[in-house]
């Protein structure tokens, strides 16, 4: 079930780092261990970037969840950007085409409960990624 | 709908002939929102040139805020925005300064206004409209021209490059290391290091509260760097979390010598110097 959440427009460095402070208040308010909020906002800054250089900006919407046993809060990131053509590789440790560590989406994938990409060529790319409360 | 040459040259006339009567309804008018904070000599003052400026526009045939002849007007306008912003009052009590002329204008046309006037008091209205929506361009422009200013000043604030023993150096970074910093701390640490002839450099992360790749990759870049000077770089300051984060987004830090604390650090680099901490009463001699 959704609970409410709250959308933030991404198109500057100064958005991700909002994207990043909203996370990190979602995720005291979730109650999150340190360490979760640690990985969920870290993960958060990576995708958020990942929307504004590769996908030409978007959207990031922050959300709490809760499912019949637990809680946790949800992020979606979304861009109409080129989308990905080679999933595989773009999650492989060290591949970028943009000069980075090539470490974000991969690690972000570890970093996370649940990882969902929706891509394709010239579609965008939706990322939605869950953290679960312990 | 602009003002007509006849209409621009009775209100230049009106504002002329009633200067005083309106000057002083407008100020009080004004102040209702602005006084406590703004004194009414000063006000008073304001709003006098505010008032000429009007007249006089409107006397050499503006029709709009845009027209040559409004020039001046535009330059007393974006002076009182200037200083509404830098005084810190919001962007609508520096428009309501300009508004508040409409409402000593109507009252001074009063009852005795015909069909004719209260046209021309409409397309007066426009014009001051449009003057008060100047003062809320000028107004955000020099607003973000401050925030610009005070983004700058916090990034030379906020690197300090310090020297914490003969031949070591420190950065305690804080907060968010994008680009930018990122840079500047580049820039102070690699100069520092020639002026100090320091062999020793410790970057310390504890004021950083996200690690992410972005932020790991301008910490290898700064430590390569200062490498390639020959100066030997510690990173400091990784607590339990940003370590756990680190290896699972599986940043390798390679060989570059990491502690958890800057006090460790300062120890480790001691000890390569062949330095030895110990307790003051347990001083051999």
């Amino acid at each position: 079930m959704n609970q409410e959440s709250r959308l933030i427009p991404v198109a500057t460095d100064q958005d991700v780092v909002r994207v990043r402070q909203l996370v990190r208040t979602v995720a005291v308010e979730a109650k999150l261990s340190l360490v979760d909020q640690t990985k969920l906002v870290t993960a958060a800054s990576e995708l958020a970037r990942n929307t504004l250089v590769y996908g030409g900006g978007g959207t990031v919407e922050v959300g709490r969840v809760r499912s019949e046993i637990r809680a946790g809060i949800r992020i979606v990131f979304a861009d109409q950007g080129p989308g990905i053509a080679d999933l595989d590789l773009a999650l492989t440790d060290g591949y970028t085409t943009g000069g980075g560590l090539g470490l974000g989406l991969s690690g972000a994938r570890r970093l996370v409960d649940e990882f969902a990409i929706d891509t394709a060529p010239g579609k965008g790319t939706t990322i939605t990624i869950t953290k679960w409360c312990r | 709908m602009p003002l007509s040459p006849d209409e621009a040259g009775r209100f230049a006339d009106l504002l002329e002939k009633q200067a005083d009567g309106l000057v002083a309804r407008w100020a009080e008018l004004v102040g209702g929102s602005l006084l406590g904070r703004m004194s009414r000599p000063e006000l008073e003052r304001q709003t006098r040139d505010l008032q000429k400026s009007f007249q006089q526009a409107l006397a050499s045939g503006a029709r709009d805020l845009t027209d040559a002849e409004a020039g001046e007007l535009r330059a007393q306008l974006g002076e009182l925005s200037s200083n509404r912003a830098r005084q810190g009052f919001s962007a609508n009590e520096t428009a309501v300064s300009v508004f508040a002329l409409k409402q000593a204008v109507i009252e001074l046309l009063g009852d005795t206004a015909d069909a004719q006037a209260l046209r021309g008091y409409v397309a007066f209205s426009a014009f001051v409209d449009g003057a008060a929506l100047f003062t809320f361009d000028s107004y955000v422009r020099v607003r973000e021209a401050l925030i610009a200013d005070q983004a700058e000043q916090l990034l030379e604030l906020s690197t300090p490059v310090v020297k914490l023993w003969e031949g070591v150096v420190a950065v305690p970074l804080v907060g968010t290391l994008d680009s930018a910093r990122a840079q500047v701390v580049m820039e102070r640490l690699l100069q520092t290091l020639v002026e100090t002839g320091s062999p020793h450099a410790i970057i310390d992360i504890t004021g950083v509260p996200a690690v992410d790749t972005q932020v790991a990759q301008h910490i290898l870049k700064t430590v390569v760097a200062a490498r390639l000077m020959g100066a030997d770089c510690i990173i400091s300051g990784i607590r339990p979390q940003i370590a756990q984060t680190i290896v699972a987004l599986g940043i390798e830090f390679g060989d570059i010598a990491t502690k958890s604390s800057l006090a460790d650090a300062l120890r480790y680099v001691l000890g390569k110097n062949s330095y030895k901490v110990v307790g003051a009463n347990r001083t051999e001699r």
